[in-house]
């Protein structure tokens, strides 16, 4: 695996951690667009020869996932007028500990399942991690936004576990799996702005009326 | 352009075309046109098997003609319904209904052609999102906090099983000579070279994904909330029509793992979320005072009942199969007849409605019916289906869970008819008068009771074999 | 022990004061204010020394004793140190532990002569000055496991000496994770900007000042002498990892040396120029993340190649 792709693949664990140690609503949303990025840049670092497909996708995925999902929720969280998140479930110190420990845990898993493919061991271990990272942060996080930002952490891990398949995973699917993941997250986002005009809070823990 | 490409572009610009027109009557007589339409598709693929398309992308087997059937009746009712109803209720953004409703059943098509993988998830995925605005519709505190859950819940679920759909693409890669990535023949064909390793992952990934769209324990924390604050009509499309095309992904999964020979894995699976799922239902039913709640409840249950027949091999799946068909007419039938109850009641009627039987006698006859129908009793079609289900346990060997799922099912009858039972019959809460009842919002529901009679009744052969084929792909057979 | 190691610790201990000041200016300058002289510090030990030591009635013995012993333990820690670039004056196996020990020794004196006054400000400064330490202590041996993991030596000048240089082209990554840790942990062993604000004068908000607020005269001038000594002691560590000098030749890793010093507080002025203190509670957060990256850094360097 060549330098750079390396160098990418620990930025997108970096930016993990961002999302997890931060309180800033702000500093989740640009890194999950860092993530964005880094993304669209992975397959053409990871795989060599260059297609129509391949550029196609990886301007996309930035202009999607790095532009305009992040402007998105940067004007859901100004229309909220919410900077910070409220203490969470779990705080921060608990969530970097259990971050990293996820983040042993994939390594070792990740060098007892080899896949045929390259660079498979850096690859699949952060993909791994990114995927628990986001269902973390999706369930620990008390703010509707840092929940969207969980959930494209989360399909962000699976999409880089899916390079792992790119060979044979044809360019149409992974363009639908784009667009779905882009038109979840303007729903979602459309939600949490009437939300935000319903509740005049994006805390989910008051979306309690319903019970039993 | 053959059947299949038409029974998903059709909806699909069925929607653009809603979307672009202002006029509310237009819309509403553009869906039932667009839904007759589907139907008629849906029709001639009985008549005349289509060929598979793109590839082998799209192809219509025995088991996706049967959830595409159940998915296209179930909308074609829903269509007639839906005239009636937005007649009385005229929601904001009526626009956004009809095309949110139409993309729907686009998706849900897709799903049931669909025989790759990756496709068959982007069209699950698209049905979550298609729904997702017609649950809050209403715009209230209520159905904000449903959707939000449901959105949450369900893009976990999705996202999983998308993950599980690239361990299946990864089990294929790990050994050559095993044909197109993610294609259902190819898996079906080179079952025995895929890595047990990367398989198994996979189906527990896509079992649980799956079972979280489906609704199974416990991933189905969303469904009472969902189904009970949704309009009604949408809550019946989701309970009879998206459960089933969730439970469709599952089978296709079931049928490559069968191919593979790892049944023996995967069954205590099933048998456990199906086991799982009725008896936390039959006992959260108890004691419901809401009849769409539970209604959701009442759906989570029968999910466990088709997963608990896939689990028990035999004849348990021709079963599966069958009250996949029933449940869903039934349930449509049901929620359909709660929005009439609902419909009726009069602004700050508070307390439970009662005596339905004298102030709304076609809707309290249907629920009565529903009730019926839906906890398996002769005739009608479920009583048969889950028949069928029982009696494979027993005869593959495992009593205790048939004794089991009788005992789910007595309680989960006693908690049905104790809430409609309770509203139909009685002195009337309110006024005494009968409550004019729109046609368009009666027929539906009385065509559905009329279908779940006929198939209790009789199945005609050309279902009975369409059944064996899909049970038999299953790794099951005819009773 | 060889003469460019004396001459290497001869060369720290007297840039050491300079430093902070140094960080000091850089910070003010970024700000655009002019601030105090970079030399301030060294102005400062002159005129404290001329001065009478005074001590408070409530101090025993061991208030008496705390500087000059932390001044010691920072000296013999600088001892294990390879500031040259290539050997220590001292050195053994496991010698970073004893580093880790003597600097923590220095810590200990501060926090107990600091309770020794019995003044409650300096007991809130001491309480702070052992949480941080426990955080940052924690980290500063994750780096050092590190640094055995990429160098496979055990020896303060192994890790940082020649085979550190072999290390970097093998994990780039992996080091400069290491390399950033390193400069948080300069921060906050150092009680700058994001950690503690130095230039602060309110006593709530102090962690290292206030619980040092009680010296006077030559007892404050080998204190805060002992704390620009440590000061320099992680700048050179973190100098160390981030540019070994050990393919250089002897006087040019000498000659190379103060540069690297104050190269590195010119940096952490940058830092405490675009960066507020953080609220007492994320302090620990913020350690703990540092030390989550050395972590992460640790895990690359455990796969195989």
């Amino acid at each position: 695996m060549s330098r750079t792709a390396e160098l990418v693949l620990i930025l997108v664990v970096l930016a993990n951690f961002v999302v997890l140690g931060t309180a800033r609503l702000s500093s989740c949303v640009r890194a999950v667009a860092l993530q964005g990025v880094l993304l669209g840049l992975a397959p053409i670092l990871l795989f060599p020869g260059w297609s129509a497909h391949r550029v196609a996708l990886a301007v996309g995925t930035i202009v999607i996932k790095g532009l305009v999902v992040p402007r998105f929720l940067l004007w859901a969280i100004r229309e909220a007028a919410v900077r910070r998140e409220v203490e969470p479930r779990l705080g921060y110190l608990p969530s970097l500990l259990l971050g990293t420990v996820v983040l042993a845990l994939a390594f070792a898993l990740a060098e007892r399942w080899p896949l045929p493919v390259e660079g498979g061991g850096l690859l699949v271990a952060v993909a791994v991690t990114t995927v628990v990272h986001g269902l973390f942060v999706l369930t620990a996080r008390r703010n509707a936004v840092t929940q969207v930002v969980g959930y494209i952490m989360m399909e962000n891990g699976i999409y880089l576990f899916g390079l792992t398949q790119a060979e044979r995973v044809p360019f149409l699917v992974e363009l639908g799996v784009l667009l779905d993941v882009f038109v979840g997250v303007f729903i979602m986002g459309i939600v949490v702005f009437h939300i935000n005009r319903e509740f005049d809070s994006i805390d989910s823990t008051r979306l309690s009326e319903l019970a039993e | 352009m053959t059947i299949l490409h038409a029974l998903v572009l059709l909806p699909a610009l069925g929607a653009l075309g809603a979307a672009v027109h202002r006029d509310e009557a237009y819309r509403t007589a553009w869906l039932v046109v667009i839904a007759a339409l589907h139907l008629a598709l849906t029709g001639t693929a009985w008549v005349s098997a289509p060929r598979a398309t793109l590839g082998g992308w799209l192809a219509l087997d025995a088991l996706g003609l049967i959830v595409l059937t159940v998915v296209s009746t179930l909308f074609g009712v829903a269509a007639v319904y839906a005239v009636g109803y937005l007649r009385r209720e005229s929601p904001r953004g009526g626009r956004a209904f009809v095309s949110c409703l139409l993309g729907f059943l686009a998706a849900a098509s897709l799903v049931t052609v669909s025989h790759h993988f990756a496709l068959l998830w982007v069209g699950l995925e698209a049905t979550t999102l298609a729904v997702a605005p017609l649950i809050f519709h209403r715009h209230d505190r209520r159905s904000l906090e449903a959707v939000w859950k449901y959105l949450m819940l369900s893009s976990v679920g999705i996202a999983l099983a998308l993950l599980g759909t690239f361990l299946l693409a990864a089990a294929q890669s790990a050994s050559a000579g095993t044909g197109r990535p993610l294609m259902l023949e190819d898996l079906i064909a080179a079952g025995a070279l895929l890595d047990p390793r990367w398989l198994r992952a996979a189906s527990v990934f896509l079992l649980v994904g799956f079972g979280a769209k489906m609704g199974l324990v416990p991933l189905h924390l969303w469904k009472p909330d969902t189904y009970g604050e949704a309009p009604s009509l949408v809550a019946g499309l989701m309970a009879g029509a998206l459960t089933t095309c969730a439970f469709l992904g599952l089978m296709r999964m079931v049928q490559v793992v069968a191919a593979a020979g790892q049944g023996a894995f995967l069954t205590p699976l099933l048998l456990a979320f199906g086991l799982a799922s009725l008896a936390v239902a039959a006992l959260l039913l108890i004691g419901q005072s809401d009849l769409k709640r539970l209604l959701a409840y009442s759906s989570v249950e029968h999910m466990g009942l088709l997963v608990l027949g896939l689990g028990l091999g035999g004849g348990g799946v021709y079963g599966s199969l069958l009250h996949a068909v029933n449940n869903g007419l039934a349930k449509g039938l049901l929620f359909l007849t709660a929005g009439n109850v609902a419909l009726a009641r009069r602004a700050g009627d508070a307390g439970d409605q009662r005596g339905l039987l004298q102030t709304l006698p076609v809707s309290g006859v249907l629920l009565v019916v529903g009730l019926f129908a839906v906890t398996g009793s002769p005739p009608f079609g479920t009583f048969i289906s889950e028949f069928t289900i029982v009696r494979g346990a027993f005869e593959g060997g495992h009593p205790w869970i048939g004794a089991a799922t009788m005992l789910c099912l007595a309680v989960a009858f006693v908690g049905i008819a104790r809430l409609v039972v309770g509203m139909a019959y009685g002195p009337p809460s309110g006024s005494n008068a009968r409550t004019p009842e729109s046609a368009w919002l009666v027929v539906g529901p009385a065509m559905l009771a009329v279908l779940l009679v006929a198939l209790g009744v009789y199945i005609p052969p050309s279902l009975h074999q369409r059944l064996s084929d899909a049970a038999a792909a299953l790794g099951g057979r005819a009773p | 022990m060889t003469w460019s190691s004396v001459a290497a610790l001869g060369v720290v201990l007297l840039v050491a004061p300079a430093l902070p000041g140094v960080a000091t200016r850089t910070r003010s300058f970024l700000t655009g204010r002019r601030g105090p002289p970079a030399l301030q510090l060294y102005f400062e030990l002159a005129k404290l020394l001329r001065k009478r030591v005074v001590y408070g009635a409530t101090t025993t013995w061991l208030f008496r004793i705390a500087p000059v012993s932390g001044l010691v333990a920072a000296l013999l820690a600088a001892c294990l140190l390879p500031l040259d670039g290539r050997g220590a004056i001292a050195g053994f196996a496991g010698d970073f532990v004893l580093f880790a020990g003597l600097l923590a020794l220095g810590r200990f004196l501060v926090i107990l002569a600091a309770l020794d006054t019995g003044s409650s400000l300096e007991g809130v400064g001491a309480s702070r000055e052992a949480m941080v330490g426990a955080f940052a202590e924690t980290a500063l041996f994750l780096v050092f496991a590190a640094l055995v993991l990429a160098t496979g030596r055990t020896t303060l000048s192994g890790m940082l000496g020649s085979p550190l240089v072999a290390a970097w082209s093998a994990s780039l990554p992996s080091l400069a994770m290491l390399g950033l840790g390193l400069f948080v942990l300069l921060l906050a062993e150092a009680s700058r900007v994001p950690v503690d604000d130095p230039a602060t004068h309110l006593e709530l908000t102090m962690i290292h000042e206030v619980a040092i607020l009680d010296y006077s005269g030559p007892d404050l001038a080998l204190v805060l002498y002992g704390s620009s000594l440590k000061f320099a002691l992680f700048t050179a560590l973190a100098a160390g990892v981030l540019g070994p000098r050990a393919a250089l030749g002897p006087a040019a890793a000498l000659a190379v040396l103060p540069a690297e010093l104050l190269l590195v507080a010119v940096a952490v002025g940058a830092v405490e120029a675009v960066t507020a203190r953080l609220r007492l509670n994320r302090i620990p957060q913020l350690l703990v993340a540092t030390s989550a990256l050395v972590v992460f850094a640790t895990i690359l360097l455990l796969r195989p190649a």
